[in-house]
């Protein structure tokens, strides 16, 4: 006969439990000190993932120009090239080929003076932020030389653009201690002016920085007439006082719709130009481009020689160690999408960007503060702020899903609040109709609210009239007493969101 | 640019094919950059690679993760911070990015103090060992700051604190000690540095602080050598940058650099933008960039905890170990690296005569190996070295593989005819001895592959 026995279950097996039923969710996570002991990687993927969530949807982020989709052929490219180091070009020959031939196409798109087989002068980089630093060393350095061999001072370089500059550019001036010129907007004119901005220049100016494609409204600045009048104080001052173009969001677009617009190396003054891959580039965030006329327009003083395992590689870049990813994506939009690729593509954002801009014209509530000619975005200001400001309507569009940023102008307009949509390559039509729509909503709400609000008050002041004065008569106040008290109370209710700078 | 648009498998598959010819990332043993990750890590990267790190106000925990890997770095650094106070710190793209803030913050405090005592200011100098990485050349450069080296010798290939404190002067916005050389990897030795330039400044009055550049050390010294006094601990560190895609052990595009204190980084270097909203102070150099990294470094540092980092930090010094006994029994090598630093193996032939060591390197390369060779900088030039990097990702059977394959190539070469190129380099080497010891100034030789940089 067979005896059975009752065997004691092992205990129990921790690394069995799924992540929710482990210890790992209920532990803080660690914030200040490294934790002394390793967690299951699962468990680390679920915490992480989990807390990523309450982040923002990127692709509804209409604030920014950063390209937020790309195709899953050129997400397979990415993820096969994330651990390659860009630098280790000796390594990685095909890899810095690919750069080389991105510089080229891009060098040629901006109409740069070479040859059919000439190579471009430029260089990939990790955004504009570092191609402008790249273009604004080059020129200081250019002038600093130039002022050496004159016998002349040159301590106080100085840089002229408008007040609507992206912050990349006040950086720079203040690490590489440049002087900023900037000159001011004013109400209905949000761009560098070119005949003040020349009329800044002097004898320290290293260069004029024109943007194509501004941040707040899109809009082109005029480079050619700044070409123009430049190259007439150049005439009559004997100084050589160079341009450069910021075409940070413009760089992709002009070429593709504008085709006629004279903006870029066709210009004689026209020296270096940045353009950010991971905007109308169409790739995400991790990539731009800075391209010179010549090889004249970089000092070879800048460039370092080194010696990267076996090969000279010549490199003028502020980062060093970096992935390769989004430079094989970069290749791979323009030979994937090619020049007509790309124009159908900013034609759709431009298409999308009128139904918009139609759709709130509609509501009869906004003014349209951009441009059409310029980068597909949408700027709006309120008609009547009385009640209500724009960041009152960005702060409930969250409510919906969507981010909306809203800003002040720079001075001299910062009088002018405006929201702003950003029209992006993976934002479609029916996308557009909904903002139109959730926006209708919105605004529909605050007018409700105000209206309540004013009956509120009006309530309120009837009742303390009434029951107000020593001999019981009754108290009336104007109208324009109560709809000031109105406007007081329902200021107090909103909260302000004031702003002073924007990228 | 092409006119025409063409089917995405085809772009894909043309790019594809033509990116086989590039070396492999793992049999890439030139480079500290981390050539390998958990398949989890790569799942959070992906997620991640439309959001743009900059956008503050709509990724708040993306934000979040990048200050709670600041606290843990500066932690583990010993900044002198109380229980729940943030740290002082950034992620940049790399080292090069944050050795040119923690060199920008410094530049900025000396001329404050210099115009305050109503000196000039025009002429900052940092004082380093030639041994730097060539991003302190390019900050010297490009911000208009002298670099003034410690030269080497043979037999000493960093930086000697008693030459670098002599060569400090008032315009001295800092020293910079490297804690875990290029070269061989060694650890310099910060603590006598601090002592020797405390002392200096007490006799002169200045007030010159240390920066560590721990790229690579950073993230091995507080896991395999606790003891090991040279970060926040010494008092004259201000600043240290260590990069994350080295021992950190995340993919190229991330660094470090955390200071010790508010009063470290003056406060008109730091920007407060309004990004969409709210207010953000940011000093940084580079603005849009990916969050994957960010994400991936936080995962990391939870993933591991400090035992993981220490296991992983154990094995491949041990597998360091195992390739430098291999290279030391074929009885043709001079092993230059030390065994404590970076899990590195630099060897030079012993014999020039025939062949070199440029050779050897370029003969690897049939077996798959990218194992680089270098010449020394000054005044060391005459010596050239092979460089082996262990990283997480190469195990004892990588290890014992190499092996083999260089005992392959030197059978190889012994077969083959000297190269004249290496007999003429034989004999000025034994020129640049005699010279050295006449008390001369090595020369410069005329190889065809000289460096003057290195990485």
């Amino acid at each position: 006969m067979v005896l059975s026995k009752a065997v004691p279950s092992s205990s129990h097996d921790a690394s069995l439990d799924c992540t929710f039923a482990s210890r790992y969710v209920r532990d803080p996570l660690p914030r200040f000190k490294l934790p002394e002991e390793s967690i299951p990687k699962e468990a680390a993927y679920q915490v992480i993932n989990d807390e990523l969530m309450l982040d923002g949807n990127p692709r509804l982020n209409l604030a920014s120009f950063v390209t937020t989709w790309m195709e899953p052929e050129c997400d397979k490219l990415i993820m096969a090239a994330l651990n390659k180091n860009y630098v280790d070009m000796d390594e990685y020959p095909i890899t810095t080929e690919l750069q080389n031939r991105c510089v080229n196409m891009i060098a040629h798109l901006f109409n740069a003076p070479i040859g059919e087989e000439e190579t471009a002068v430029g260089v990939g980089t990790v955004g504009s932020s570092e191609a402008i630093m790249l273009a604004g060393l080059a020129f200081k350095r250019k002038w600093q030389n130039k002022r050496k061999t004159e016998g002349m001072p040159y301590d106080k370089p100085n840089i002229v653009t408008g007040a609507n500059v992206q912050v990349c550019w006040e950086k720079f001036a203040r690490y590489f201690e440049v002087d900023l010129k900037e000159v001011k907007l004013k109400e209905g004119y949000y761009v560098m002016d070119p005949e003040k901005a020349v009329a800044m220049v002097d004898e320290n100016t290293i260069c004029v920085a024109a943007i194509l494609g501004s941040t707040l409204t899109g809009e082109f600045e005029d480079v050619k007439k700044l070409n123009e009048l430049l190259t007439e104080k150049n005439k009559e001052t004997g100084w050589d006082v160079p341009i450069h173009v910021d075409a940070a969001s413009g760089g992709f677009i002009a070429p593709f719709l504008y085709k006629d617009l004279v903006w870029d190396f066709r210009l004689p003054l026209v020296k270096s130009i940045n353009v950010s891959g991971h905007k109308y580039g169409l790739v995400y965030a991790g990539v731009g481009w800075v391209v010179w006329r010549s090889k004249e327009d970089l000092p070879d003083e800048l460039v370092f020689h080194i010696n990267y395992l076996g090969a000279d590689q010549p490199t003028f870049t502020l980062n060093f160690s970096k992935g390769s990813s989004q430079i094989i994506a970069q290749y791979y939009q323009f030979i994937r999408l090619g020049f007509e690729g790309y124009k159908n593509i900013i034609e759709n954002c431009m298409e999308n960007a009128k139904v918009l801009r139609q759709g709130l014209e509609q509501t009869g509530k906004f003014n349209i503060v951009s441009k059409e000619v310029g980068v597909p975005l949408v700027a709006f200001a309120l008609k009547d702020r009385t009640y209500y400001t724009v960041f009152d309507i960005s702060e409930n569009l969250r409510r919906f899903g969507w981010i909306v940023p809203a800003y002040t102008m720079p001075a001299d307009a910062q009088h002018i609040a405006v929201l702003r949509v950003v029209v992006r390559e993976d934002f479609s039509r029916s996308l557009a109709e909904r903002l139109v729509s959730d926006i209708h909503k919105v605004v529909q709400e605050l007018d409700e609210q105000v209206k309540h609000v004013t009956k509120v008050v009006t309530t309120q002041v009837d009742i303390t009239a009434r029951g107000g004065g020593t001999d019981g008569a009754l108290v009336h106040k104007s109208e324009q007493e109560i709809a000031e008290e109105v406007i007081t109370y329902w200021k107090k209710l909103v909260s302000h969101k004031k702003t002073s700078g924007v990228c | 640019m092409p006119e025409n648009t063409i089917p995405k498998e085809a772009a894909y598959q043309i790019i594809n094919d033509e990116l086989m010819l590039d070396g492999n990332p793992r049999l890439n043993l030139a480079s500290f950059v981390t050539t390998w990750m958990e398949p989890e890590c790569d799942k959070l990267m992906m997620a991640a690679i439309n959001k743009n790190y900059v956008d503050m106000d709509e990724y708040p925990v993306t934000t979040e993760l990048q200050n709670r890997c600041v606290n843990m770095i500066a932690h583990l650094f010993n900044a002198p911070l109380g229980e729940s106070e943030a740290a002082v710190g950034v992620g940049t793209v790399g080292s090069s990015e944050a050795i040119m803030l923690a060199g920008l913050a410094f530049k900025r405090r000396w001329q404050n103090k210099r115009k305050a005592e109503g000196k000039p200011y025009d002429k900052p100098n940092i004082v380093t060992g030639a041994n730097v990485q060539v991003c302190w050349e390019k900050f010297a450069r490009y911000f208009e700051v002298e670099l003034k080296e410690v030269n080497l010798r043979e037999g000493y290939y960093v930086m000697d604190p008693e030459k670098a404190v002599e060569l400090v002067d008032e315009n001295t916005i800092c020293v910079a000690a490297i804690l875990g050389s290029t070269l061989n990897g060694e650890f310099e030795d910060v603590k006598l540095l601090n002592d020797l330039l405390i002392k200096k400044n007490s006799e002169t009055g200045w007030d010159v602080p240390i920066h560590v550049d721990a790229a690579s050390g950073g993230f091995i010294a507080p896991f395999l050598y606790p003891e090991l006094e040279w970060d926040f601990r010494l008092p004259l560190v201000k600043s240290i940058n260590v990069s994350g895609h080295k021992y950190g052990l995340v993919y190229a595009g991330i660094g470090w650099v955390i200071w010790r204190s508010k009063e470290d980084l003056p406060e008109e270097l730091i920007f407060h933008i309004n990004y969409l909203g709210t207010e953000q102070p940011t000093f940084t150099l580079n603005f849009s960039k990916g969050s994957s990294q960010v994400i991936a470094q936080y995962y990391q540092l939870i993933r591991l905890g400090f035992e993981g980092y220490k296991n992983v930090m154990e094995n491949c010094q041990e597998n360091a170990m195992v390739l430098k006994e291999g290279l030391e029994r074929t009885g043709r090598f001079t092993i230059v690296s030390k065994d404590n630093g970076i899990p590195l193996v630099a060897f030079s032939l012993k014999d020039h005569s025939r062949h070199d060591e440029f050779e050897l390197s370029h003969h690897l390369r049939q077996f798959g190996w990218i194992v680089p060779a270098y010449t020394m900088p000054a005044d060391a030039q005459h010596i050239t070295v092979l460089r082996v990097v262990i990283r997480e990702d190469f195990s004892r059977g990588l290890a014992e593989r190499l092996v083999l394959d260089i005992e392959k190539v030197l059978r190889e070469l012994d077969a083959l005819p000297p190269n004249g190129k290496s007999m003429k380099r034989s004999a000025d080497v034994a020129n640049c001895h005699a010279a050295l010891a006449n008390g001369h100034v090595a020369k410069k030789l005329e190889t065809d592959k000289k460096t003057n940089a290195i990485c």
